[in-house]
């Protein structure tokens, strides 16, 4: 959409790479403004985003209920390379999307979830008690987030599982240093 | 101080969850965007970023048969006639440093851990816009410079070797790009 002609590439070539320069196409959306320029556009996204929240309630309960499937689809026909996708993808999304919904001890749950499906060396060897409450946490943290006191414990439940999922993940790797090194990582990106 | 003027950028955001590409339709709108174009694949967003010649890609990772780490693979081929240097900004739930690098090393411009937040995104988009890096190309990596670290202070191996050969001016493939299609 910018539209202003880019101007030449400068290539410089060295033994064994190339560096290459190009003028950069988008500065004319860069705008001076004065110190007192009033107009804020994440004041004004923060906004947009808080007027969906409305409608957070609701996609939350869709994307639990793609979790409780996908489960249930392991359930009736055991692990395979597609319902470990579907699972996986379904505790990838919500560990994205739960804490911008307003629920972040679901997130919180299905990352552990992804981590198990991620780094447990076989699938079919962890307690199925294990991933059903991953499950049913996401769900009732999902059913229960509008009383006000369900919200200390959702946070608790969900470290209780990730502490329990981190203690089997451990053992469950002790001899595949590769992953534990994953498992024991801290996150390295900010969010902000 | 500056601020980015939006109307005249292009977006092409990729990302499965229909959720998730309503939020960043919302932000990038409230922002001042006007052209927001949305995939739902990685392949759909090829073709789409193909055609439609975004300013800026932000892509998901995991998505289903074609990823946004495959987009920005197909998106970062020096002879394309595509443009390969749009910047590309991975939103994604992976925030593990081994998935950091892999980005890096796929040539992705910025990388934003979910959960999403207006400010964060908004600070990428900025990143992007006022500093971009130049690119390298080597026998295995066309992308940004993976080096932001721009201090003398790096005492480690110069894995890059020296020796300046020739510097040479090319026509734009960006203009390339823009004319072909």
């Amino acid at each position: 959409m910018t539209k202003d002609k880019p101007g030449t590439i400068e290539v410089k070539s060295f033994g064994t790479h190339h560096v290459i320069t190009q003028p950069n196409p988008l500065r004319k959306v860069l705008l001076r403004v004065p110190e007192s320029d009033l107009d804020d556009p994440v004041g004004r996204a923060e906004k947009a985003l808080a007027g969906l929240s409305g409608e957070f309630k609701d996609w939350m309960t869709v994307e639990a209920d793609r979790l409780s499937a996908a489960y249930a689809e392991v359930q009736r026909t055991g692990f395979n390379r597609e319902t470990r996708e579907e699972l996986f993808r379904a505790a990838h999304d919500i560990k994205g999307d739960a804490a911008t919904f307003g629920y972040p001890s679901a997130a919180v749950a299905a990352e552990s979830l992804c981590r198990i499906i991620e780094h447990a060396p076989d699938l079919k060897a962890v307690p199925p008690a294990l991933i059903a409450h991953h499950i049913n946490a996401v769900q009732a943290i999902v059913r229960e987030r509008t009383k006000l006191d369900t919200v200390v414990v959702s946070s608790v439940l969900s470290k209780q599982l990730r502490g329990i999922t981190d203690e089997f993940l451990t053992y469950a790797n002790r001899d595949r240093p590769e992953h534990l090194e994953a498992i024991l990582a801290p996150s390295i990106v900010p969010n902000e | 101080m500056y601020r980015i003027d939006f109307n005249k950028l292009r977006f092409l955001i990729c990302d499965d969850n229909p959720h998730m590409r309503r939020i960043l339709r919302t932000l990038l709108h409230s922002f001042g965007a006007r052209e927001v174009y949305e995939s739902e694949d990685g392949a759909t967003a090829l073709e789409m970023y193909t055609h439609y010649v975004p300013d800026i890609v932000i892509t998901d990772w995991s998505m289903p048969i074609f990823d946004g780490l495959e987009l920005a693979q197909m998106i970062r081929q020096p002879e394309s006639k595509g443009n390969p240097y749009a910047p590309i900004i991975m939103l994604t739930g992976h925030s593990e440093k081994r998935r950091v690098t892999v980005a890096r090393d796929a040539g992705v411009t910025e990388f934003l851990a979910k959960p999403i937040s207006a400010k964060g995104l908004y600070q990428r988009i900025l990143n992007v816009v006022a500093n971009p890096r130049p690119f390298i190309k080597t026998k295995t990596y066309f992308g940004p410079d993976r080096r932001r670290n721009t201090t003398n202070a790096y005492i480690g191996p110069e894995r890059r070797g020296s020796g300046e050969v020739e510097v040479m001016q090319q026509p734009s493939l960006l203009d390339k790009a823009r004319t072909s299609i």
